[in-house]
């Protein structure tokens, strides 16, 4: 019996242990799934919890209900992997041997790489909305809240789902403009690229949305501390923003035992070949979703369409043939913005977000970088596929690689 | 894009004047885009440079805190070489893309 065995069941892991128990013989095939935590989070909602859109249950099951019959699931810690002896070593001594493994253990934030950050202030008037504590946290003290400065302030890039803060103050103008208390809440946006917005056409076509809803933007602040004592961000250039309250992306880097296996850059992110997904240290070796430091957003439609590329990939390794598919770094993603609207953006490696229809040239029915109320209820539906289809490993009517069918070219 | 003479030579640059073809670059069009932006280059600003220009090639995400952790230059004296976006002029003077967030 030959051994696949999947690193992480989380979006991407539990993808792929549908899609490969689907296809592979039972009789010849063992597909084994490790991870030390029990529930699956639906992480895209943990976005809507801080404003009361949702609450806890609406964004938690058990992973167990993912995975399918046919597959080992083994709820452990894991130690290391040794690439040279197809090996992994979990917490407590067990080892499993494997053919071909797929590191699929994602990012994680680590608000204690910050100085400052996770200190008295912590879930008291400084929150993250990245874990699901952090998001509840949030909710409750927003709604003892009566105003003053709320401060999104983004540590350090990559971090998951990047447009993850931006909806975030968008969600909260709308918020407190529904409770009645927008003039007495000053809304800044913190980040250490250039600005809010980085891509030439997508600054163009969404930026005024931010001066529309009064937010103000501070970019290139790269956060050296917190100053718990005076509520403030203390930059490395000395510069300083104060706050009432801090909502935070802590810094995000791999899991450490990527670090204990050494397949990793100094962010604990997996080495990977861009194209093929292949780890760059061992052949046998694939990464799917997060944990991969391929250059695309860490989201969960990146690992929804990878895993196409990396199934097919797999199987030539199997059959000995060479990897002929090759990933684009397709990404998707909705932008909420508030009251009922949203947008959405589709670009891959080489090209950035640009304007047209989605999924169908011309008819959509979402609308690419355009706020429209049609966008918004794609994310809203979007939960029931994602617990239904996507980690069932269902196909869904879009094409792995980005098509220009759709898309305007725009000067 | 448009074009510009750096150092005597005509290359095509972004509208925030990236090079951009990395192919480009020389040492020279990196002491005249820096001087464009106030910044005399030293040998420490082309230990950076190089770094970056070795790490982009492998197709690495670049990044404030991975160029901290380089071994070359912490992040505060990285500050001092290239003061207001340290990432975002470092990486102008050394050919590479301008750092980018996906929209």
């Amino acid at each position: 019996m030959k051994r696949i065995v999947i690193l992480g069941a989380g979006t991407a892991g539990t993808m792929m242990a549908n899609k490969l128990r689907n296809t592979l013989d039972k009789e010849e095939w063992n597909i084994t799934i490790v991870d030390q935590f029990k529930t699956h989070y639906y992480q895209p909602g943990f976005l809507f919890i801080p404003f009361g859109i949702y609450n806890k249950e609406d964004v938690i099951k058990p992973k167990a209900d993912f995975i399918p019959a046919g597959v080992d699931m083994i709820f452990s810690a894991i130690d290391r992997v040794e690439g040279e002896a197809n090996k992994v070593y979990l917490e407590g001594g067990k080892i499993l041997n494997y053919d071909y493994l797929i590191v699929a253990t994602g990012t994680k934030t680590y608000p204690e790489e910050t100085p400052g950050l996770k200190d008295k202030l912590w879930y008291k008037e400084i929150f993250d909305f990245y874990t699901v504590e952090g998001a509840v946290a949030l909710q409750k003290f927003f709604k003892g809240w009566e105003g003053g400065k709320l401060v999104m302030a983004i540590t350090e890039v990559p971090y998951k789902c990047p447009v993850a803060p931006l909806e975030f103050v968008f969600l909260a103008d709308a918020y407190f403009t529904g409770i009645g208390i927008r003039d007495k809440v000053d809304i800044t946006f913190v980040t250490p690229m250039s600005g809010a917005f980085t891509k030439p056409i997508a600054t163009k076509m969404l930026s005024e949305l931010l001066e529309e809803k009064n937010i103000k933007v501070i970019p290139d602040f790269y956060i050296e501390h917190v100053d718990n004592d005076g509520k403030k961000l203390v930059s490395y250039d000395e510069l300083e923003i104060p706050f009432d309250v801090l909502t935070v992306v802590p810094v995000n880097m791999g899991d450490a035992l990527v670090e204990r296996s050494g397949l990793g850059d100094d962010m604990n992110f997996v080495l990977t070949d861009k194209e093929t997904l292949q780890s760059k240290k061992f052949e046998n070796v694939f990464v799917l979703g997060d944990a991969a430091n391929i250059p695309t957003s860490k989201a969960g439609s990146v690992a929804h369409f990878a895993s196409e590329i990396l199934f097919e990939n797999l199987m030539s390794a199997m059959e000995g043939r060479p990897l002929k598919a090759k990933f684009d770094g397709h990404a998707n993603c909705y932008i909420e913005t508030g009251h009922g609207k949203g947008a959405l953006i589709d670009f891959n490696y080489d090209t950035e977000p640009l304007p047209g229809t989605f999924p169908l040239p011309g008819i959509g029915p979402f609308g690419l970088l355009k706020n429209t109320k049609i966008n918004h209820y794609g994310k809203v539906m979007f939960r029931w596929i994602y617990w239904h289809i996507l980690l069932k490993g269902k196909e869904l009517p879009v094409e792995p690689l980005m098509t220009m069918a759709g898309k305007k070219r725009v000067n | 894009m448009a074009q510009k003479t750096l150092a005597g030579k005509t290359v095509e640059v972004t509208d925030e004047g990236y090079l951009v073809n990395r192919k480009d670059w020389t040492k020279e069009i990196a002491i005249e885009i820096a001087k464009e932006e106030g910044i005399e280059l030293t040998e420490k600003h082309f230990e950076v440079i190089e770094y970056l220009r070795k790490e982009s090639a492998a197709g690495a995400q670049l990044s404030i805190r991975k160029v901290g952790k380089s071994g070359i230059v912490d992040i505060k004296g990285l500050y001092q070489l290239f003061p207001g976006g340290p990432l975002k002029y470092s990486s102008k003077f050394a050919g590479i893309s301008k750092p980018a967030s996906c929209v």
